[in-house]
């Protein structure tokens, strides 16, 4: 009998509903503007390069009047009581459930991420962010008993473009919860959906001022974070850019949380369920084209299920489908940009002249756009850069270890500590490694599972302060 | 040398059912359109085994049941047929008789089925007079009283008998473990892993006897327990979820688990079947609907 395939065919998502205006200004107290600066920059389609729209590039003045309305809201919507606030911020979660498709469909456009994730993940978690934060609007004295919680003023925040309407949720909805309003901004090459919750905020009657979103690159970031008006800096991103808000911070005398870069180690012991292992691998490391920060980028294997791992790992690898972002069969979409994908392929470069064993599925890509097939580096040195430095890409380092004292050891031997993955079916073991791991996060027989309930954020070069849950409350509030 | 403490505590491979959980929702989210649910719909109905097991079953019954094996819609040209149809031992000759060179198989239950509670002695018998009476497959449950004891050694010489004698008479057999009754996705690895000891055809869910019958986690499970025992050994064995798949869209996720863990060369009906009644006619609309661009209602396809 003759081989026969089965393969899946085109399952694209519509776009037909989804309305993208030409031009996007400011969302400075309660109206888009036209930035004073005059200037506009592109946002593109990375899968394919192609023009999505122009959106403002805000200049000295406009952060001035960003701040200003923020400033000016401060005292109105931190009179309020927290029912009352709970009652906005309630009404902004159900406005994004119900524009959830059109949410997901802008999120995988602007940003190369696949629709199932947009529309399982991204989204869904967004929403509930609010939801969960708009609960705590007005239990904040349960929160914190004995104690006078109050708000801290206008907070600067800057989120990244892996994660744009999720991380805007983790920003706003503390921040509003507790009576502070917020100046914010999306990155440069993902703005779309945080414009988008511009129009729903606008349209949720949130009192004007309360928050304001501009648009622009790290220039605007920088006059954002060295601004005398907030009084918070929040931040997520890269280490480097980490520190120079850090710096800004201590000179203004701010209170910051930075949630920053990571190297996590993902950890297999020869007991785990090695099905499940391997599933929790591929989420830990593929998921988001691998621009997670707390991505299970360093992989140990216990050299007794090596060879297993290995051959699962790649033949789960070779059922991954690269490519249209906007196709529902999709499991990994495009490079966020074309410098990313540039540092990508020098590490993957490094890997090899460091003498690593390169392995990537013979999948199909596409001609056009920013594409990375899913690698994996086998045969890594712990000293070797593919398994010290932050790739943010879909690159995997795979080592081996003996013992538990020796994985720990190696797990831990890192300027990062943001999040970790222990596999194994024995649950004292698991409790061995959550206190011994240097990491913020510790996933046990998963990974890459988030819930607006739990706290999140690292140690070391990772970060600092806790975004989620309770602890979440804490960094927008003074006692 | 006493054989029967040799599998004492034997377990089977770890299994986690969070990540079995996560692993089919993953799967479930393939969306599945165009050429290839046309191709998915006609694989589906091919690997039906197209199944009678009633106190009340007649000749007549069987006679018709293996008449729509054969013609599932002849209003529609070339469709496939099912792969078998699945009988009590008594009736096999009845069916044979009319499945007789159309390429249908005749599977037929035995060893006790559905209980598996008697003697080994007595399968052997009924295992014997169902091939004698032209049985292709036989479809053997497990004892699961001697399962559940830890008596492993005990469940597994007795399909290994089972399988000696469908083999001597060129006869393929599947092996039910009626997951329904093992309490936890653990048994059903600890019972997958015993069975494929025994290299047989297939290994199979359920009876469709109790009320807990194949379900997309049970039958991960049992996938990965085959493509392990493919990898260690080079044998490859079949697949059979039977009971509870009534609708096309549910067997169409089934064949893409079966595509992604264990791979294109499981797709035919040679190693994977669906025990079910209710699907074929499902599957049929399906393909009606995909090449007519219409539906239409039940009646219009024959109920057997």
């Amino acid at each position: 009998m003759t081989k026969m395939t089965w393969d899946l065919s085109e399952a694209p998502e519509s776009k037909a509903h989804v309305q993208i205006a030409e031009r996007y200004g400011l969302f400075i107290d309660g109206e888009f503007r036209k930035p004073q600066s005059g200037m506009y920059f592109d946002t593109t389609n990375p899968a394919n390069g192609t023009k999505l729209s122009e959106v403002a590039e805000a200049g000295q003045a406009d952060v001035d009047a960003a701040f200003e309305a923020a400033d000016k809201a401060f005292a109105g919507w931190s009179a309020l009581s927290g029912a009352e606030r709970g009652k906005y911020i309630y009404r902004i979660a159900r406005m994004m459930q119900e524009k959830s498709r059109e949410l997901a469909v802008l999120e995988s456009l602007d940003g190369g991420k696949p629709i199932r994730e947009s529309r399982d993940i991204d989204v869904p978690l967004a929403a509930a962010h609010f939801f969960y934060y708009a609960g705590w609007a007005d239990k904040l004295e349960y929160a914190f008993p004995n104690r006078t919680p109050r708000p801290l003023g206008v907070a600067a925040q800057i989120i990244p473009w892996n994660f744009p309407l999720l991380m805007a949720a983790w920003k706003i909805a503390p921040a509003l919860a507790c009576g502070n309003t917020v100046v914010i901004k999306p990155a440069e090459t993902t703005p779309l959906t945080a414009l988008k919750l511009a129009e729903i905020i606008r349209e949720a009657g949130l009192p004007n001022g309360v928050v304001n979103i501009i648009t622009g690159a790290g220039a605007t970031g920088a006059m954002m974070t060295n601004h005398e008006v907030p009084n918070k800096l929040a931040f997520t991103g890269s280490t480097q850019v980490g520190k120079l808000i850090y710096k800004a911070a201590l000179k203004g005398n701010k209170k910051v949380t930075l949630e920053l870069g990571g190297k996590a180690a993902n950890i297999i012991f020869d007991d785990a369920p090695i099905d499940a292992a391997v599933e929790g691998i591929i989420n830990g490391i593929y998921f988001n084209q691998g621009h997670v920060c707390c991505a299970g980028s360093r992989l140990f294997v216990q050299e007794t299920v090596y060879d297993e791992v290995i051959a699962k790992l790649k033949k789960r690898m070779d059922n991954l489908i690269v490519g249209d972002p906007m196709d529902k069969n999709t499991d990994i979409g495009a490079i966020n940009s074309q410098g990313q994908l540039n540092t990508i392929e020098k590490y993957l470069e490094i890997g090899k002249e460091e003498g690593a064993e390169m392995y990537q599925p013979d999948c199909d890509i596409p001609s056009e756009g920013n594409w990375c097939r899913p690698t994996l580096f086998l045969n890594v040195a712990q000293s070797n850069r593919i398994a010290q430095e932050e790739i943010f890409g879909p690159v995997l380092a795979v080592q081996t270890f003996r013992t538990i004292d020796e994985v720990i050891d190696k797990a831990n031997n890192t300027p990062y500590g943001l999040s970790a993955g222990v596999w194994t079916d024995k649950g004292s073991k698991i409790f061995q490694l959550t206190k011994a791991l240097k990491a913020g996060v510790v996933w046990a027989n998963t990974y890459n599972k988030f819930d607006p309930t739990s706290p999140f954020g690292g140690y070391k070069e990772s970060g600092f302060g806790r975004e989620g849950g309770m602890h979440g409350l804490e960094a927008y509030l003074t006692f | 040398m006493d054989m029967k403490h040799q599998l004492t505590g034997f377990r089977g491979a770890s299994v986690d059912q969070m990540g079995i959980n996560d692993r089919i929702a993953r799967i479930k989210s393939r969306s599945i359109k165009k050429d290839a649910k046309k191709q998915g719909l006609r694989m589906a109905l091919n690997m039906i085994d197209l199944t009678t097991l009633e106190g009340s079953d007649t000749p007549n019954k069987v006679r018709q049941l293996c008449y729509k094996a054969i013609h599932p819609h002849d209003e529609f040209e070339g469709l496939p047929t099912v792969a078998a149809v699945c009988v009590y031992p008594s009736l096999v000759n009845v069916a044979k008789k009319v499945v007789d060179g159309s390429g249908v198989k005749v599977a037929a239950v035995a060893t006790y089925f559905p209980s598996g509670q008697s003697t080994t002695e007595i399968k052997l018998k009924e295992t014997k007079f169902a091939i004698d009476e032209g049985a292709d497959e036989i479809d053997m449950v497990i004892s699961r009283k001697e399962f559940l004891k830890g008596n492993y050694n005990y469940v597994l010489d007795e399909i290994m008998a089972v399988n000696e004698m469908c083999k001597a008479h060129s006869t393929r057999l599947k092996v039910i473990l009626e997951t329904g009754e093992l309490g936890s996705l653990e048994e059903v690895r600890r019972a997958s892993d015993l069975a494929l000891m025994a290299n047989p055809d297939f290994i199979k869910t359920s009876t469709g006897k109790i009320g807990q019958a194949a379900n997309m986690q049970v039958t991960l499970v049992m996938l990965q327990a085959i493509w392990d025992h493919y990898v260690k050994t080079g044998v490859q064995v079949g697949m059979k979820p039977a009971g509870g798949i009534s609708d096309a869209k549910t067997a169409l996720h089934y064949l893409r688990m079966v595509k992604e863990v264990l791979g294109d060369e499981w797709l035919t009906n040679e190693w994977f079947r669906f025990g079910a009644s209710r699907l074929a006619n499902d599957v049929i609309m399906q393909i009606m609907k995909q090449e007519t661009g219409v539906y239409q209602g039940p009646s219009y396809f024959s109920k057997d």
